[in-house]
């Protein structure tokens, strides 16, 4: 292979010229790093307004904004970060970059409709964006919509849930592509128990996405033919119930909490084997607790809604099945630490984000433990408790797996490197910064603080203000990480090939890809 | 029967399971972590060049699958103990009814009585039902561990004995709009004779409420009773909807089918605005915020409560 004529996949023209070459490619590379772009704009939005949430939280009263703007900001900021960010997350964005490379594939099944999956993300982050600027003001409903407050409200509900409901549908298609091009893209030798973890979890999170977000949609399409007909299904005054909107809600969003956390242990579990310098232990238990993850992850929803009056056999088993679906992530646990036993452990930082993974993964699914007994759940539930807990599992879990694989596979796609440094530094600032946020709002929850308070009562100011405190050093951490990111993408120096030594086959191509990724498909012995 | 000498007769239950879930997870969450630092340090590539290829271990993932079951499975037991008696309140409870609206609550007594606070006798068993009379409100009561959603048109309820006499917070812990975080109440746990004395008291309320001797004072209760004054102040600040103050007789802008148009506020005005808020929307206001009071206030009541805005007309 000659160097001196090698076209990676970035100078590569496709016939097309300026922004062209951008915005109508259907390079699987390109439509994945359009959406890790405009992921990590829209989530400098959302820590935005969560930063100013805290702010306003610092003290009891007023302190920047009134209840109704307060109300906005977290609607708001739950929409973003569920359903343009965690939700679309790492399978959009290295799910989109890395699944054909690591099977061996040229691209996806369908590279078209993979650039229309893109668009309608944009269309329906675009028709959410709406509902902030049309006259009746900015949702405040929660990103729930909870039936009837999310009827009676005055304020632009509806473009908001269309957005929702347009967004779904590009969830859907990329997970058929994924499961398309699973089934029928793997090169010669790949069988199905030799694909590597993470083109694994993207598999089980595709199913997930075909089947469970369906639901999602026809429940918004209910809320919309409700709010505008007055057909009442949900609507209580109509002759509606509307504990049916909750169940038909969490039906999906159950589920889609697996859709954000399943690919990120996939990318956790690439990346503790190759900085541990051996392969992963136990690959068929993470292979079996990761579809049945995706299995059992169907019927544990009603464990949001242990105080609305269920019956006992239904809170009897909600509660059982969720204990149950603890268990294989309680495996995978095991075996990432297992990995680490008796290997040359090269602590560099993407292994730094990955150990924080599982220790604030440890920490929100312990937790989670408590929302899946009755009897605590229902003295913690929809206090500050469940949102500590849920940005553990999201934020600790998610979150940091997605740094984590952005540190992974950063010279990969850029073929430079950043600097270690600030990486570091800005790595610590966000983890301290983070349980800072985080941690006191579990002792709140516990002394009954409620979520969605705009004020709250003065025994709870100080936990209150460190938490605030908090944000400010998450943010920072945050910035230095970004900076150092970009920097390094723009003059970072030459990185190789495979600098981590990992062994899967994106690292034996060189760096950034070539538009083809590989010359000759490669064959697995 | 139900002695207990805790805020209530759950807490007791309910933090068992507490204790046990993060008891468990408290010493998995130490010795994981403790063990992932250990092979960081002594498996490091300094101390450990050459890495020993390990694929897996059966007898390893039977342990570490089949012991977290028996723990998981034991946690739930201690959740589901906890949380069972919770639903079986017993027959001879007083019942109180929590009316739950944007964004007050108001506590109704067999008798007739009605408090903004929830008053019960200490040592007997009291059940609450919920009644939301417009989104989905909630009951949370830290102290007692006890929580449950108010959804229009269901019937759920809580129920407890307290041992402890004392004031303890009662907030709404479902999200119901812009007063959200101010729709919260006390429980106030009194001795039972003076739980009696207050009960009789109030017994019939309406009827003898405040008396006659202040006027506009039957009023001033009734709007404190059926949670108007969570959105109308009395001293002119907005709060959702209009003040009261001195507006009796003024002229007021309304929207009346997309139309606006200026009317005086007289008696027949006023009513109209309780039996049907919709009709007449005030200007810079928003309509469906105030739901009708058709079938909760009588014509006597209403009248009570214009007498009542009337008197906030002098300086
Ligand atoms: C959830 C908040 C809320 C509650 C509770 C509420 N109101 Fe209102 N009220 C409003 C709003 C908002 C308006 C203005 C919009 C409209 O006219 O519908 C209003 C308007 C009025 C008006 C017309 C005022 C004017 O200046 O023209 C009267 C009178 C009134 N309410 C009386 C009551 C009474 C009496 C109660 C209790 C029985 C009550 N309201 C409970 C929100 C509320
Ligand atoms: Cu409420």
């Amino acid at each position: 292979m000659s160097t001196d004529n090698y076209v990676n996949f970035f100078q590569e023209k496709q016939g097309r010229k300026g922004i062209w070459t951008w915005l109508l490619s259907t390079d699987h590379k390109r439509i994945g790093l359009m959406y890790l772009y405009s992921i990590m704009i829209l989530f400098m939005v959302g820590l935005t307004l969560g930063i100013l949430m805290k702010l306003e939280l610092i003290a009891p009263g007023r302190t920047i904004m009134g209840p109704q703007t307060y109300n906005g900001i977290f609607t708001l900021h739950g929409i973003i970060m569920i359903f343009l960010i965690v939700i679309p997350g790492l399978p959009a964005t290295f799910g989109n970059f890395f699944l054909p490379i690591m099977i061996g594939a040229k691209d996806v099944s369908f590279p078209k409709l993979n650039l229309f999956s893109f668009y309608l993300y944009i269309l329906g982050a675009l028709v959410a964006t709406t509902s902030q600027f049309l006259p009746g003001g900015p949702p405040d409903t929660g990103w729930t919509f909870y039936a009837p407050y999310s009827f009676k409200t005055s304020t632009n509900m509806f473009p908001a849930v269309l957005g929702a409901f347009i967004l779904g549908f590009s969830s859907i298609l990329t997970g058929l592509n994924f499961i398309v091009t699973i089934h029928r893209l793997r090169c010669p030798g790949m069988k199905f128990m030799k694909m590597p973890m993470f083109p694994w979890t993207l598999y089980g999170t595709a199913w997930i996405q075909l089947l469970a977000t369906p639901i999602v949609g026809i429940t918004l399409l209910m809320v919309i033919a409700e709010r505008f007909f007055h057909i009442g299904f949900f609507d209580p005054a109509l002759g509606g119930d509307p504990v049916l909107y909750q169940h038909l809600f969490w039906i999906y969003s159950h589920p889609a909490v697996y859709i954000m956390i399943l690919p990120a242990m996939g990318a956790i579990s690439e990346i503790i084997p190759t900085f541990s310098r051996k392969g992963i232990f136990g690959y068929n238990a993470l292979v079996v607790s990761t579809m049945a993850i995706a299995i059992v992850g169907y019927f544990v929803w009603a464990h949001h809604m242990f105080t609305s009056g269920l019956s006992m056999v239904a809170q009897f088993t909600f509660s059982l099945l969720t204990f149950l679906v603890a268990i294989p992530s309680a495996i995978k646990v095991f075996n990432w630490v297992a990995t680490m036993y008796k290997g040359s452990i090269n602590v560099q930082v993407p292994f730094l984000w990955a150990l924080s993974f599982i220790f604030l993964f440890m920490i929100g699914g312990f937790t989670g433990l408590v929302l899946g007994a009755v009897a605590t759940d229902i003295h913690v539930h929809n206090t500050s408790f469940v949102v500590a807990h849920f940005h553990y599992i999201i934020f600790g879990g998610m979150g940091f797996a997605f740094f984590a694989a952005m540190h992974y596979w950063f010279p990969k796609i850029y073929g430079k490197m950043y600097s270690k440094t600030p990486a570091i530094v800005g790595w610590a600032l966000f983890f301290i910064g983070f349980n800072i946020l985080y941690f006191p709002m579990f002792i709140l929850g516990l002394q009954g603080m409620p979520r969605r308070y705009y004020d709250y009562l003065p025994k709870y100011a100080s936990l209150n203000a460190v938490s605030t405190i908090g944000s400010w050093i998450l943010a920072i951490g945050f910035l230095i990480v970004v900076i150092n990111l970009i920097r390094g993408a723009i003059k970072g120096p030459k990185a190789e090939a495979n600098p981590w030594e990992g062994k899967t086959l994106e690292w034996t191509i060189p760096s950034p890809p070539s538009l083809e990724n590989f010359e000759e498909i490669p064959e697995i012995s | 029967m139900y002695s207990t000498t805790d805020a209530s007769n759950f807490v007791a239950g309910v933090d068992t399971a507490f204790y046990i879930i993060l008891g468990i997870s408290g010493v998995f969450l130490v010795a994981i972590t403790v063990v992932m630092l250990y092979f960081v340090y002594r498996y490091n590539k300094k101390r450990n060049p050459v890495p020993t290829e390990l694929h897996g271990s059966n007898t390893l993932e039977i342990i570490w699958t089949v012991i977290p079951t028996l723990l998981a499975l034991l946690m739930f037991y201690y959740g589901w103990k906890g949380f069972y008696p919770q639903r079986y309140a017993p027959k001879d409870a007083l019942a109180v009814t929590a009316v739950a609206r944007m964004w007050s609550f108001s506590f109704e007594y067999p008798n007739g009585a009605v408090s903004n606070d929830l008053k019960v006798p200490i040592g007997r068993a009291v059940r609450v039902n919920m009644k939301a009379m417009d989104v989905l409100h909630s009951v949370f009561i830290p102290d007692f561990r006890i929580k449950t959603d108010a959804i229009p048109g269901k019937n759920n309820f809580i129920w407890f004995v307290s041992g402890k006499k004392g004031t303890y917070d009662l907030f709404c812990t479902e999200y119901c709009g812009v007063r959200h975080s101010y729709m919260n109440s006390t429980v106030n746990v009194m001795a039972d004779a003076d739980f009696d004395k207050w009960y009789k008291e109030n017994g019939e309320q309406g009827a003898t409420a405040g008396g006659t001797a202040v006027p506009g004072a039957a009023g001033k209760k009734i709007m404190e009773q059926k949670g108007c004054i969570a959105c109308h102040s009395s001293d002119g600040s907005k709060i959702v909807g209009p003040s009261f103050k001195g507006i009796y007789g003024e002229n007021v802008t309304v929207v009346t089918g997309g139309k606006d148009r200026t009317l005086k506020i007289d008696e027949e005005y006023i009513k109209r605005s309780i039996i049907d808020p919709s009709a007449d929307v005030v200007k810079g206001f928003v309509a469906g915020q105030m739901i009708s009071y058709k079938t909760e206030l009588n014509d006597k009541q209403i009248g009570e409560i214009i007498e009542y805005i009337k008197t906030l007309n002098v300086k």
